[in-house]
């Protein structure tokens, strides 16, 4: 079929991209020149090249009123956090999803329900009552602290319960006439079938853990569990003058892991998005 | 729906949810239930001696004046941030289903904002918008235009409401465009044939078959800019100035942690909760998704 090209679409969604794109560009180009210069207002659209070093310098920044803690700290934490609440809320919502889903067991329905409950409990909702449990745990400016809380979801357990559903029940008695038990069953066949979505939930909840804000507000108050984020807010909002290409540098670095993750696993990632939230 | 294919059991089960149990009672449950004893109690000055005083605490909040201000802020707010980030959604996904060249291309390219932190989104505007620094206020000083969030409450509402729907659109073309993509090219050839085209063709064909995808996505929409855009809001402004950007979440946050009003916000965080079990219902009731 040979038609013209449809200049319209390309047009809006060439508008669109630019309206994404123009703010991080900015961010980029400033990252790369002076301190001073910005603070002038003199700020190019052109990125230096001879500037491109800060990516690198910027690593070993830090924020004095909080300790010096270097920015490749706070991205080690961060990446800390994102793989445990990533791979800590595949482990138990997997295992809960399939005690649910492949026994009967007294109070199934009771511990399912509690479970459920827990989408409608959004730390945002409950930010005094839960820093004060934390503390009497004993989990203020703990590793812990930062991650488990933020392990359990029902958002995952629900989307395993309905992929474990699906898997056909001739599959479950062919495993049980070879002598698997529950166990072998979920590792050799439940988890490889469930690998896509395994995938998007990945993806889900590496950028979940990453982006996270108020957590770490509540938990890392010391300066040695302050995530990129945390720490990148409280560069810009402490009373010094802020080193706005080192900052600008710092955000760079602290997007690239979760924009990486999303656009390497776009494929399994739309497609588990809108399954799993809808 | 239930299995007919089972395991036998009743130990291994019941160690497999417990994880996830211990989690959910010790970090969900416990703090709620705490939320809900705070905010039927008063604690005196001294943090010394709390009494029982029953609902006083929440008709304290509905009548303050404060807080009916920054209940209708947040609805205002939700409503702004839901229009405007589902119609940029809705628009890219309609012309991204076009069947043009480089479609796949577009869609890596509208998608990534996902992945972006809503706190860091408040940082890199505000780059472009520091009264002194930012390249966009510069520029509209020069044409005149006093752009400065950090004195002007109205300035301020508005910033958060646009950085709030730039980093949203993305999530929802994620779901327009699934939506698009799922409707029947023969519904959309028999419409054709019909003489519908363009906007006709959308208006009484396609939108409605969106219909389930735009409830949902009014629900979430509703969610994050209920909830989940605390991040943005109390990094850019903290809430001011003043308290033109304090939403019920920032409230909560500055009642409770800055300035140590236990049962006024273990009332507000109960009032929060019922809200988002209103909102939680009606996705599942209404978008087809069962819980069992």
């Amino acid at each position: 079929m040979n038609r013209k090209p449809d200049y319209l679409a390309h047009a809006v969604l060439i508008l669109g991209v630019l309206i994404f794109i123009f703010p991080i560009w900015v961010a980029f180009s400033g990252a790369t020149q002076s301190a001073g210069a910005i603070n002038r207002g003199d700020l190019s659209l052109i990125p230096r090249l001879s500037g491109l070093p800060v990516f690198i310098n910027a690593l070993g920044f830090g924020n004095t009123a909080k300790g010096g803690v270097p920015i490749w700290h706070m991205m080690m934490v961060s990446a800390l956090m994102a793989l445990g609440i990533a791979l800590g809320k595949i482990a138990i919502s997997s295992i809960s999803a399939f005690a649910i889903a492949f026994f009967r067991f007294p109070f199934r329905m009771v511990a399912f329900w509690l479970i459920f409950i827990t989408l409608m409990l959004p730390v945002e909702v409950r930010i005094i009552p839960t820093y004060s449990v934390m503390s009497d745990f004993h989990l203020i400016n703990t590793f812990t602290g930062l991650t488990m809380p933020l392990i359990a979801s029902a958002t995952a357990t629900l989307l395993f319960r309905q992929v474990f559903l699906a898997v056909p029940d001739e599959l479950v008695e062919a495993a049980k006439l070879d002598g698997a038990g529950p166990m072998r069953f979920f590792f050799d066949i439940l988890l490889p079938v469930s690998g896509a979505n395994l995938a998007a939930l990945f993806v889900i909840l590496f950028v979940y853990g990453w982006n996270q804000y108020l957590w770490p507000l509540l938990v890392a108050t010391n300066g040695r569990l302050d995530t990129i984020v945390l720490g990148i807010v409280q560069m810009i909002t402490s009373d010094q003058l802020t080193p706005w290409n080192l900052v600008m540098a710092a955000t760079i670095l602290a997007i690239v892991p979760p924009v990486f993750v999303v656009v390497a696993m776009q494929r399994w990632f739309v497609a588990g998005l809108t399954e799993t939230d809808k | 729906m239930e299995r007919r294919a089972l395991f036998g059991g009743r130990l291994l089960p019941a160690v497999l949810v417990a994880p996830q149990l211990a989690i959910t009672i010790l970090f969900f449950l416990l703090p709620a239930w705490r939320a809900f004893s705070e905010s039927v109690q008063a604690t005196d000055a001294f943090g010394l001696n709390t009494t029982f005083v029953g609902l006083a605490n929440f008709r304290a909040l509905l009548d303050s004046p404060v807080y009916q201000a920054a209940l209708l802020r947040t609805v205002a707010f939700c409503a702004a941030v839901t229009v405007l980030s589902m119609a940029g959604g809705l628009v890219l996904a309609c012309f991204a289903n076009r069947g043009i060249r480089g479609q796949s291309v577009y869609r890596v390219l509208l998608i990534w904002p996902y992945a972006i932190a809503p706190a860091l989104a408040s940082v890199i505007f505000v780059f472009l918008l520091q009264p002194q620094i930012g390249l966009l206020s510069n520029g509209l000083a020069r044409l005149g235009i006093d752009f400065n969030y950090a004195t002007n409450g109205n300035d301020a509402f508005g910033l958060i409401v646009l950085i709030a729907a730039w980093k949203q659109v993305s999530y929802n073309f994620i779901f327009y465009l699934a939506g698009l993509q799922s409707v029947p090219a023969s519904v959309i050839e028999a419409a054709t044939l019909d003489g519908a085209r363009g906007f006709y063709r959308f208006r009484t064909v396609i939108w409605p078959l969106l219909a389930p995808t735009t409830f949902f996505l009014l629900v979430i929409n509703t969610v994050y800019a209920a909830f989940d855009a605390f991040a943005l809001i109390f990094a850019l402004t903290g809430g001011g100035p003043g308290s033109s950007t304090t939403t019920l979440v920032v409230k909560v946050y500055r009642d409770g942690v800055i300035n140590l009003d236990l049962g006024g916000s273990a009332a507000q965080s109960v009032i929060l909760m019922a809200l988002i079990v209103v909102l939680t219902t009606i996705q599942f009731r209404y978008t087809g998704k069962r819980a069992t």
